[in-house]
């Protein structure tokens, strides 16, 4: 027993540097009290560590803690992104103007990211629903917290207080859901519950249960109808943090449910393919359905929106209904598809919300309309956000034609025609909201008055090292394909 | 009849703690739902989480061997103690902003 809780400690490095790092930050912001951004710089050495640590990794495949948690490539894989869009985040955080009346403070936020990649690491890896639900709970409570972190603001407070009562309802409803599924098996781990499963058939508090997982879940991935949330709360957040939730914890959250349906509810039949346990059970007509809604409501909702912020918001829930059809097919396939949209969304999406956040801070506003004339003014960051834009679309030669494509040929494959289609009819009404962005910003003389905007070189670096892989990955792939074909396997698979 | 009621209320047995359990449950979303008061909002989630409490121990105690259900029972009342206090101060600053905890009242963004 000693044995194997050293042995699993020597897996867990990368988790327990994040630890570390929440730590030093309280320990340095007590004793640098001048020093403001200290919380940022030591999360930021945390997570290039945690990159290096997590390097050392590949290719194990083992569980650790009792199965409370798996070490895997499949988890690596994703904690791999987390990593990324971890240190994005704070690169944009140290510029964000919103975030500078509570320089005094700022090292509280840096340790509630902390916390949040540690429960977003956890919720990657964890086959214990148990573990499931507290590292779900970790990463909402400190989202909570950062999403009213500028708390003189008016709309952050809204937000905040909006975001944790619906936050809690779902996951009491998603704990009740899972109280069900353990008197249904007699247990708490994921591999036990997917053998029991197997001998079981299909009953109505079966399916109430998974429905209520499905809640649970679908509230943090916001997929519709529990997306209700996302709007409000994506605005009235400071933007880093709306990147932060639009990306890392939308990812976390997709993973843990792929994870969960993966081992515990499907099954091989005697030929050896596919098959959903327990019998007579479509749980992928009822991930198809929430998929397609999510896909029609997210675009038609952006069409009318004048808050950058609102539209990034309704443009990342029709996204998660894209990554959801990766979702239904479930085969090596699909997941496959899943991680490449991952990948590919993490950057496009991150480099809008952060042109975004570039011209709020310059111009002090996030409308659409106010974005008239920019490309004159400020021409690369203009054309950076068109190309992001265009990518969030789904246009060649970029990283987001890949992806959709991919994930479009998996659904083709699995046979989900009708998805397919809505997902395409829906790709070309985006194109209406995405595009007005550009036509505002190139198509209208700015006022005579307004004179050019340049941004410094740490902005433009940051800027670069965004739009490098939303071009370079649109035309040449191959790696992240490879990478994801030795991610695919799960533990206990 | 009366009396085989009274005497079925009498043995408890799994069925009445998850009776109870989907009690507390359904009590908890409709005060959700119908409540504008946060604080009454705060207090349906409390009975929700505390719904699942009761299943776990009930499982626990009639139906497996193991202590899963009675570790994760502890776990969620620390969960919700924690969640508690994150939820109060986010309702003392909205108060402080707003001067009012009325959930119909402290609505800006729209859309």
């Amino acid at each position: 027993m000693t044995e194997h809780i050293l042995e699993s400690i020597g897996l867990f490095i990368p988790e327990i540097i994040l630890v570390a790092a929440f730590c030093a930050i309280i320990i340095f912001d007590l004793l640098l009290k001048k020093r403001t951004q200290v919380g940022g710089w030591i999360l930021l050495a945390a997570l290039l560590l945690c990159g290096i640590a997590l390097a050392a990794q590949w290719g194990i495949s083992s569980s650790a803690f009792f199965e409370m948690i798996v070490i895997d490539p499949f988890a690596l894989f994703f904690k791999f992104l987390l990593v990324v869009s971890g240190v994005f985040i704070i690169l944009f955080s140290m510029q964000n103007e919103e975030l500078m009346p509570y320089k005094s403070r700022i090292s509280e936020y840096y340790m509630l990211i902390s916390g949040m990649m540690l429960g977003m690491f956890l919720m990657v890896s964890s086959t214990n629903l148990l573990m499931m639900y507290l590292a779900f709970e970790m990463t909402s409570i400190s989202s909570y917290v950062l999403v009213g972190f500028t708390k003189k603001s008016i709309r952050s407070a809204e937000s905040s207080v909006k975001y944790i009562i619906f936050g809690s309802v779902s996951s009491g409803i998603l704990i009740y859901g899972i109280s069900l599924i353990y008197g249904l098996t007699g247990s708490l781990n994921i591999f036990e519950i997917g053998a029991a499963m197997s001998a079981m058939e299909s009953t109505p508090v079966f399916s109430m249960a998974l429905l209520m997982v499905v809640t649970g879940i679908g509230f943090k991935i916001a997929i519709v109808p529990f997306h209700f949330w996302a709007p409000d709360v994506y605005e009235g957040a400071p933007i880093t943090i709306t990147a932060l939730l639009a990306v890392a914890s939308e990812i976390a959250a997709i993973t843990m449910l792929i994870r969960f349906f993966r081992i515990s509810f499907t099954g091989e039949d005697a030929s050896g393919s596919f098959i959903m346990i327990p019998e007579g059970i479509r749980w992928d007509m009822l991930l198809a359905i929430l998929a397609a809604a999510t896909m029609i409501l997210g675009n038609l909702s952006a069409l009318w929106q004048d808050n950058i912020k609102r539209m990034l918001a309704y443009s990342s829930i029709a996204h998660a209904g894209y990554i959801m059809m990766g979702v239904v097919v479930m085969t090596d396939q699909g997941i496959s598809a899943v991680m490449l949209y991952a990948f590919m969304y993490l950057f496009m999406n991150l480099g809008a919300f952060y042109v975004a956040m570039l011209f709020s801070n310059k111009f002090h506003t996030e409308s659409i309309e106010a974005y008239k004339g920019l490309g004159y003014r400020t021409p690369f960051a203009a054309i950076a956000f068109t190309v992001f834009l265009v990518s969030l679309t789904g246009l060649p030669p970029t990283a987001g034609f890949i992806a959709k494509l991919y994930i479009f040929g998996a659904a083709v494959n699995a046979g989900w025609i009708w998805l397919v289609l809505i997902a395409g009819v829906m790709t070309i009404v985006s194109l209406f909201y995405y595009i007005r962005v550009a036509r505002n910003m190139f198509l209208y003389k700015p006022d005579e008055s307004a004179g050019p905007v340049r941004f410094d070189n740490a902005t433009l670096a940051v800027l670069v090292l965004l739009l490098a892989p939303v071009l370079v990955l649109g035309l040449y792939f191959t790696p992240v394909l490879e990478f994801i074909q030795h991610s695919l396997a799960m533990y206990g698979m | 009849m009366e009396n085989s009621f009274l005497q079925w209320l009498a043995q408890p047995e799994l069925t009445h703690y998850l009776m109870l359990g989907a009690m507390l449950f359904c009590i908890g979303i409709t005060l959700v739902l119908t409540r504008r008061n946060v604080i009454m909002v705060l207090m349906g989630i409390e009975l929700i989480l505390n719904s699942a409490n009761i299943n776990f121990i009930a499982f626990s105690r009639y139906s497996v061997i193991t202590l899963d259900g009675h570790l994760t029972a502890l776990f969620l009342i620390i969960l919700a103690a924690a969640e508690a206090a994150v939820a109060l101060a986010i309702v003392l600053n909205i108060y402080n902003r707003f001067k009012t905890i009325d959930i119909d009242e402290i609505s800006l963004l729209k859309g």
